[in-house]
C-alpha cells in the first residue's frame, strides 16, 4: 500500500496506527468511554477491576474514561495551536523572504527578540496575567511557537525566491500575495509538513507541561498533563495512577515522531542507494 | 597487438530501479591512445568513464561485463585494491572544477593529497612536484599558486589545477569528462592545447568525453559515438568526421558543420521601426560597474545577438532592460517610450511587451504548477481572461510551439529539457510580446534539440513578427539566426553591425580572437591555430 505515492516503512505504520487510534478515541470519546468525564463513580485510587479497567483517580473517577476525554482535550488544543502557529509563522516567513530587506529585517529582529525569552517563562507570565482559558492558552502557545515556524519558512522560502520561475512571475508584474501563495508555498510545503509533525509534538508536550504546572487546561476538564499532576500523590503509595496519563503522553509523542521520521526520510532521500565503491 | 591498458568487455550499468544506462559496451584502449566518447546527455558517456574506474554513481550499479586495467580484472578487486588503483593507475578529471574542489582547503593541499594518501611521496616532495606541475601547466606564479583557495583563481586556471591533481600520481589512464564545456571558447583553447600536450608528454592513454565533435576531433585518435547507452559507431577520428556510416552520426556531423556557415536569410538591407533603443546605459552591482555606456538598438522583426565571454556583461544587459538591474545613467526606450528603471514602477502593458526566456528551463518553470497553469497565467493576467478562453489559448500556444495539447494537464518535471524550453517559449508568447529577450536559451540543450529550438524561434519570428535580443556565447548560433550582432567585452560593446559584416574581414581584433577560438571540424585545427598565435 502506498500513501502520497510512497511506501511507508514498518515503523511508519506503527506510528500511523498509534496516532490514528488516539485521534479515533478523541473524536468518538462520548461513545467509547464507559463513564462520563467528571462523574465520581468509585472510591479514591481503586485498583484494576472489570468495571474500572485502569482503576480510578484521586476523586474516584474512572481513569480510562478520563484518559479518553483527555485525549480529546490535549490533542485538540495541541492541534489547534499548531495549525494557528503555522498559519501565522508561514505567512510571516514567506513575506519576509519576498517582501524586501526592510520587511525581512523588521520581522526577523522581532522574532529574535521573542526567541531570546525562555518559552516557558513567557507563557507562564502571559497565562497568569490573562488567566488560563482554552482560547488564551491556544493563542499564547501559537504565537510563541510561530516564531520557530517563521525561521524555517523564511529559510526555505529564501532558497525558492531566487529561482527563475519566481523572477519570471515578478517580471510579469504579479503581486506579493500571488508570489507567496502560488509560486513559493507549493514548493516549500514538503519540509513544512514534516516540521508540522515535530511542532505538534512539541506543542502537545508544552500543553501537558503547562497543565502539570496548573496553568494549562483547567479542571474539571480532563487532560493528560493535568492528570499526572492530580494523581501524583499515588506514586508515594506505590499506586500506578499517574503512570497511565504519562504513558499516553509518551505513546502519542512516539507515534507522531515515527510518522514524521518517515516523512523526513522521503524528503531527504536521494534518488537511489549509495554509490558502488 | 600489445596488451591494452584498459579493456572493457560487454559493460552493462543499470539503475537500482532496473533501468539500463549502458548496455553491451566493449572498448580497448592502448597506451598513448586517446578515445573520444561522444553523444548527447543521457547517452551514457560519463557512466562509461566512471565505470572504467569501477565506480557507479549513487543509484547505479555495474551489473555485467569485465573491466581490465593492464590485464587485471578490477571488478574482482577488494575495495582496498580498487582504492589503490584509483588515482595511481587511472585518474578522473571532472567537468566542473569549481564543484570538484573543496572550497575550504588550498589548492596545494588538494593537489598533494593524492600522492601523500597513496604513500608515494612525502609532503615536501609532493609540494615540489606540484609546483613543477603548475609550471608545466602554465599557471601564473607557480611557486605561490598553490597557496590560493579555489575561489581565488579563474575557471580555466582551476580546470588546469584539477588536471595537475589528476596527473600528480602519474596515472596510466586519464578520464576527461567534458573538461572544457564550462569554459569560454578563448579559455577552452588553452585547456585543449594543454590536454594534448600532456597526453603526448606522459604517453598516457585517455578517454575524452564531450558532446562537441569539433573538440574531440582535436585530441582523439578514435571516436565512439553513443546514444541511449548503446554504441552507435566506433571509428578513427578522420572516418567519423569525413565518412560517418550511421545516420545518427551523420546528423551530428552535418549539424555541427552547419554551425560554421551563415544562413541565407539573415541578410536584411533595411531596418524596420525601432522597437528597443538602449542608449549609454551604465549598470552597477555595488561599486562594480558591469555595463559601461552600452548602446544597442533592436528593430521590429529583427534578431540582434549579443555575444561575449562569461563576465562580459551580456546577461546584465538583459537584466537592466527588463528592470531587474537598476541603471545609474542612460536611457531605455521601448516603442518610443522611456521605461522606468525598475520593474515595480513599470505598467502592466510595458511588462507584457518584453518577455524573457531563460538559460535553464529546469528552474524557469515552477515544478508544482501544471503546464496549463504556467502558460495560461500570463494570458489570464494581462488580458483579464478566464476559464474556457484561457484553455483554448493554452491549446493554441502548445500547438504553436509543437507540443501536443494534452500536455496542459502535466507537470513540467515530466518533460525533457527541449520540451521545457518550448514551454518557456509558449509562456513568453502568451503575453503577446513585441520583444523576447533570449538569455542563452539553447546552451543547456543537446545539439540536435537546440537546433529544433532555434528553428522554432525563427518560425515564430516569421509568423508573428517578433523581435529577439539573443544573448549567447555560441558564434555558430549567431551566424545562423542573428541579423545584427553586438560583441561585448568587459562591459562594453566593442563592435556592432550586421552579422555578415561582423563575421567578415576586416575583423575587430577581439572578434577575430573569438572566431578563431571556436573549434572547427578538422583534426589539424588546434595545431594550426596554436602555430599561428605563437607567431603573433
Amino acid at each position: 500500500m502506498k500513501i502520497l505515492g510512497y511506501k511507508p516503512t514498518a515503523t511508519a505504520w506503527v506510528g500511523m496506527f498509534i496516532v490514528g487510534a488516539f485521534i479515533f478515541i478523541a473524536i468518538f470519546a462520548p461513545w467509547v468511554a464507559p463513564y462520563s468525564e467528571s462523574e465520581s463513580v468509585g472510591s479514591r485510587w481503586e485498583g484494576f477491576s472489570s468495571s474500572f479497567l485502569l482503576g480510578t483517580d484521586q476523586n474516584g473517577r474512572d481513569m480510562l474514561s478520563r484518559l479518553i476525554y483527555g485525549a480529546r482535550m490535549t490533542i485538540g488544543v495541541a492541534l489547534m495551536t499548531t495549525i494557528l502557529s503555522f498559519l501565522v509563522g508561514t505567512a510571516a516567513g514567506l513575506l519576509a523572504a519576498i517582501g524586501g530587506p526592510v520587511i525581512d529585517q523588521a520581522l526577523s529582529r522581532f522574532v529574535d527578540v521573542m526567541l531570546s525569552i525562555p518559552l516557558l517563562v513567557f507563557a507562564l507570565i502571559i497565562l497568569s496575567m490573562f488567566g488560563s482559558s482554552i482560547p488564551t492558552l491556544v493563542i499564547t502557545i501559537a504565537i510563541l511557537d510561530s516564531t520557530r515556524v517563521f525561521r524555517l519558512a523564511r529559510a526555505v522560502a529564501m532558497n525558492i525566491v531566487v529561482l527563475e520561475y519566481v523572477e519570471a512571475a515578478r517580471l510579469r508584474g504579479e503581486g506579493i500575495w500571488w508570489l507567496m501563495r502560488r509560486e513559493i508555498l507549493p514548493n516549500a510545503l514538503p519540509p513544512m509538513i514534516s516540521e508540522f509533525g515535530l511542532r505538534f509534538c512539541f506543542n502537545f508536550l508544552f500543553v501537558a507541561g503547562l497543565s502539570f504546572l496548573g496553568l494549562g487546561i483547567q479542571p474539571p476538564h480532563a487532560d493528560w498533563g493535568g492528570m499526572v499532576w492530580e494523581n501524583r500523590g499515588a506514586i508515594v503509595s506505590g499506586l500506578p495512577a499517574p503512570l497511565w496519563p504519562a504513558m499516553a503522553i509518551a505513546m502519542m509523542t512516539i507515534g507522531v515522531n515515527l510518522v514524521v521520521d518517515w516523512i523526513l526520510s522521503i524528503n531527504a532521500r536521494p534518488s537511489g542507494a549509495s554509490a558502488e565503491m | 597487438m600489445a596488451q591494452p591498458i584498459l579493456k572493457l568487455t560487454d559493460l552493462r550499468v543499470e539503475t537500482v530501479g532496473g533501468l539500463v544506462l549502458v548496455d553491451n559496451i566493449s572498448l580497448e584502449l592502448q597506451r598513448g591512445e586517446v578515445v573520444g566518447l561522444i553523444g548527447e546527455s543521457g547517452a551514457g558517456k560519463s557512466t562509461i568513464g566512471l565505470s572504467s574506474m569501477v565506480y557507479a554513481r549513487a543509484g547505479c550499479k555495474i551489473t555485467g561485463g569485465k573491466i581490465e586495467i593492464d590485464g587485471v580484472s578490477v571488478r574482482d578487486l577488494s575495495p582496498e585494491g580498487r582504492r589503490d588503483m584509483r588515482g595511481q593507475r587511472i585518474a578522473y578529471i571532472a567537468q566542473s572544477a569549481a564543484a570538484s574542489f573543496n572550497p575550504a582547503h588550498t589548492i596545494m593541499d588538494q593537489v598533494c593529497e593524492m600522492p601523500i594518501q597513496h604513500g608515494l611521496m612525502k609532503k615536501d616532495e609532493a609540494e615540489k612536484t606540484a609546483v613543477d606541475l603548475f609550471r608545466s601547466l602554465g599557471l601564473p606564479n607557480p611557486e605561490t599558486f598553490g597557496n590560493r583557495y579555489p575561489h581565488q583563481v579563474s575557471g580555466g586556471q582551476l580546470q588546469r589545477a584539477m588536471t595537475a591533481m589528476a596527473i600528480s600520481c602519474r596515472p596510466d589512464i586519464l578520464v576527461f569528462d567534458e573538461p572544457t564545456t564550462a569554459l569560454d571558447v578563448t579559455t577552452q583553447i588553452e585547456v585543449l592545447a594543454l590536454v594534448k600536450k600532456l597526453i603526448k608528454e606522459l604517453n598516457t592513454a585517455a578517454l575524452y568525453i564531450t558532446h562537441d565533435l569539433a573538440v574531440v576531433a582535436q585530441v582523439a585518435d578514435r571516436i565512439m559515438v553513443l546514444r541511449g547507452g548503446k554504441m552507435i559507431e566506433l571509428g578513427t577520428t578522420e572516418q567519423i568526421l569525413m565518412k560517418p556510416e550511421n545516420p545518427y552520426t551523420q546528423a551530428l556531423v552535418s549539424e555541427r558543420k552547419a554551425a560554421d556557415h551563415f544562413d541565407e536569410d539573415i541578410e536584411e538591407e533595411t531596418r524596420g521601426e525601432t522597437v528597443l533603443d538602449v542608449k549609454d546605459v551604465v549598470g552597477q552591482y555595488g561599486d562594480f560597474t558591469v555595463l559601461k555606456n552600452v548602446s544597442i538598438k533592436v528593430s521590429k522583426g529583427e534578431t540582434v545577438a549579443v555575444v561575449g565571454e562569461s563576465g562580459s556583461g551580456k546577461s546584465s544587459l538583459a537584466r537592466l532592460i527588463v528592470g531587474l538591474l537598476p541603471r545609474s545613467s542612460g536611457s531605455v526606450k521601448f516603442g518610443g517610450k522611456e521605461l522606468s528603471t525598475s520593474t515595480k514602477e513599470r505598467s502592466k502593458d510595458d511588462l507584457r511587451r518584453i518577455q524573457l526566456i531563460y538559460q535553464l528551463p529546469d528552474v524557469a518553470l515552477n515544478p508544482r504548477q501544471t503546464i496549463g497553469e504556467i502558460i495560461g497565467r500570463p494570458y489570464a493576467f494581462y488580458f483579464n481572461k478566464s476559464g474556457a478562453e484561457v484553455k483554448a489559448r493554452v491549446a493554441e500556444l502548445l500547438r504553436q510551439v509543437g507540443l501536443p495539447e494534452d500536455y496542459a494537464g502535466r507537470l513540467s518535471t515530466a518533460l525533457s529539457g527541449g520540451q521545457k524550453q518550448r514551454i518557456c517559449i509558449a509562456r513568453a508568447l502568451a503575453a503577446n510580446p513585441d520583444l523576447i529577450i533570449c538569455d542563452e536559451p539553447t546552451s543547456a540543450l543537446d545539439q540536435l534539440v537546440a537546433e529544433d529550438i532555434l528553428k522554432l524561434l525563427k518560425r515564430l519570428q516569421d509568423e508573428l513578427g517578433l523581435s529577439y535580443l539573443f544573448i549567447t556565447h555560441d558564434l555558430g548560433i549567431v551566424r545562423r539566426i542573428a541579423h545584427r550582432t553586438a560583441v561585448m567585452l568587459r562591459g562594453e560593446v566593442v563592435t556592432e553591425g550586421p552579422t555578415t559584416q561582423i563575421f567578415a574581414p576586416p575583423f575587430h581584433p577581439y572578434t577575430e580572437k573569438l572566431i578563431s577560438s571556436v573549434p572547427e571540424m578538422r583534426t589539424d585545427w588546434l595545431d594550426e591555430v596554436l602555430a599561428k598565435r605563437k607567431v603573433i
